[in-house]
């Protein structure tokens, strides 16, 4: 499967057109991380499984690396094959739980 | 431009959205079965579902010619109760035979569980019985990439399935590389804040090529844009993208996909000029 399309437009296009609402994106993270830091009762958000897999998604975002929505969608999900016994909850978390909590 | 709403749940939306995307180029809807956000309490219950899916909703939709087909089936979030699965799937059949139903979903998997697999299969079995057409969803967010994997391995066990009938809808970077490789249809389905995002719809057309690709709105009863297909069209003018292109994807890909049901027909006489030299 060919995913070496590339996008039409030249690097300082991509840039004029797309860099302030990146911008934007970068401050709303940012501001999300530290709001954790002034949470109500201080727990440590690296606790929770989803904030582990920020955490990791982070880490690819800061490295020169190519296809990094690719990996960091793989950093989200589940990655085994075998099918859950029984429902558990409807509606999914967002990231994947290595040791899910007893329901 | 025209455009086909590959995937929009109309029944959560009002008149007037329909008016919005008749006025931005929209022509056709189509409309699989879905989970109402709420269970149901019985058959009978999608019994009604059925009904508005094949005969309100036509009617709605054509007051703005806009021409409306629908997919029937149990949809993924209740697809656990087996019981309840088995009642609906017996009440189908009557249905496929109305003139705006191409096919069988939006089924597949939500957590991805043993029960949500059995009526998977069912439904894909029901579907070849009666040689229909396959709308699958794919589970959102952590669950899609095995959710995924898991509906294509069942798949290709069907060795009398066409994968070139199937739509496996709800791609994103992770899962539009093995939909295609397996030579089925997908879909990028376009959410305001949670899911994928117009750019990244256009990145993931860039990166794999326009065939066999569809795009939506999937929009229903949660935050979700009706006009998100012509904001597509914007964000690929952004890019200098053509138009021949953009209308590969959002008119001449779905409409390609449709015709095979053998039942669709767009509502006007000069889309009808263009269907002619389309149509496979
Ligand atoms: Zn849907």
């Amino acid at each position: 499967m060919n995913k070496q399309g590339r996008c039409p437009l030249t690097t300082s296009q991509i840039i004029d057109e797309y860099f302030i609402e990146n911008r934007t994106r970068i401050l709303d993270v940012a501001a999300y991380l530290d709001r954790l830091l002034r949470s109500a009762n201080s727990q440590p958000a690296g606790e929770d499984f989803r904030m582990q897999a920020f955490e990791q998604a982070l880490h690819i975002l800061s490295s020169t690396e190519p296809n990094k929505v690719d990996h960091i969608q793989l950093v989200f999900s589940d990655p085994t094959t075998e099918l859950k016994a029984h429902l558990d909850t409807k509606s999914a978390s967002g990231a994947w739980n290595p040791v899910p909590e007893v329901r | 431009m025209y455009y086909i709403e590959m995937h929009g749940h109309m029944v959560s939306r009002t008149t007037d959205d329909y008016r919005e995307m008749a006025m931005a180029g929209c022509v056709a809807v189509s409309e699989p079965a879905f989970w109402a956000g709420w269970d149901r309490q019985s058959a009978d219950s999608f019994d009604d579902y059925f009904r508005q899916l094949t005969d309100f909703e036509p009617k709605r939709a054509s007051q703005f010619f806009i021409r409306h087909v629908s997919w029937l089936c149990l949809n993924p979030k209740e697809g656990e109760d087996r019981r309840l699965t088995a009642e609906v799937l017996k009440r189908i059949p009557k249905f496929l035979d109305r003139p705006n139903v191409v096919g069988i979903g939006e089924i597949g998997m939500n957590r991805v569980t043993r029960n949500e697999v059995d009526t998977f299969i069912d439904h894909i079995r029901l579907a070849l019985d009666y040689n229909q057409m396959i709308l699958i969803h794919t589970p959102h967010l952590e669950d899609k990439y095995k959710g995924t994997r898991v509906t294509i391995d069942n798949l290709v066990k069907f060795q009398n399935l066409d994968p070139n009938r199937v739509l496996i809808d709800h791609a994103e970077e992770h899962t539009v590389g093995m939909i295609l490789e397996h030579g089925f249809y997908t879909g990028l389905t376009l959410y305001p804040n949670t899911k994928v995002s117009l750019a990244r719809a256009v990145d993931m057309i860039e990166k794999y090529g326009p065939d066999r690709i569809t795009i939506s709105s999937a929009c229903d009863w949660g935050p979700s844009v009706p006009t998100a297909v012509p904001q597509l069209m914007l964000e690929m003018r952004r890019r200098g993208h053509s138009e021949e292109l953009i209308r590969k994807l959002v008119f001449e890909n779905p409409l390609k996909f449709l015709m095979q049901s053998g039942k669709f027909e767009l509502p006007r006489l000069d889309i009808h000029a263009t269907v002619s030299h389309t149509a496979p």
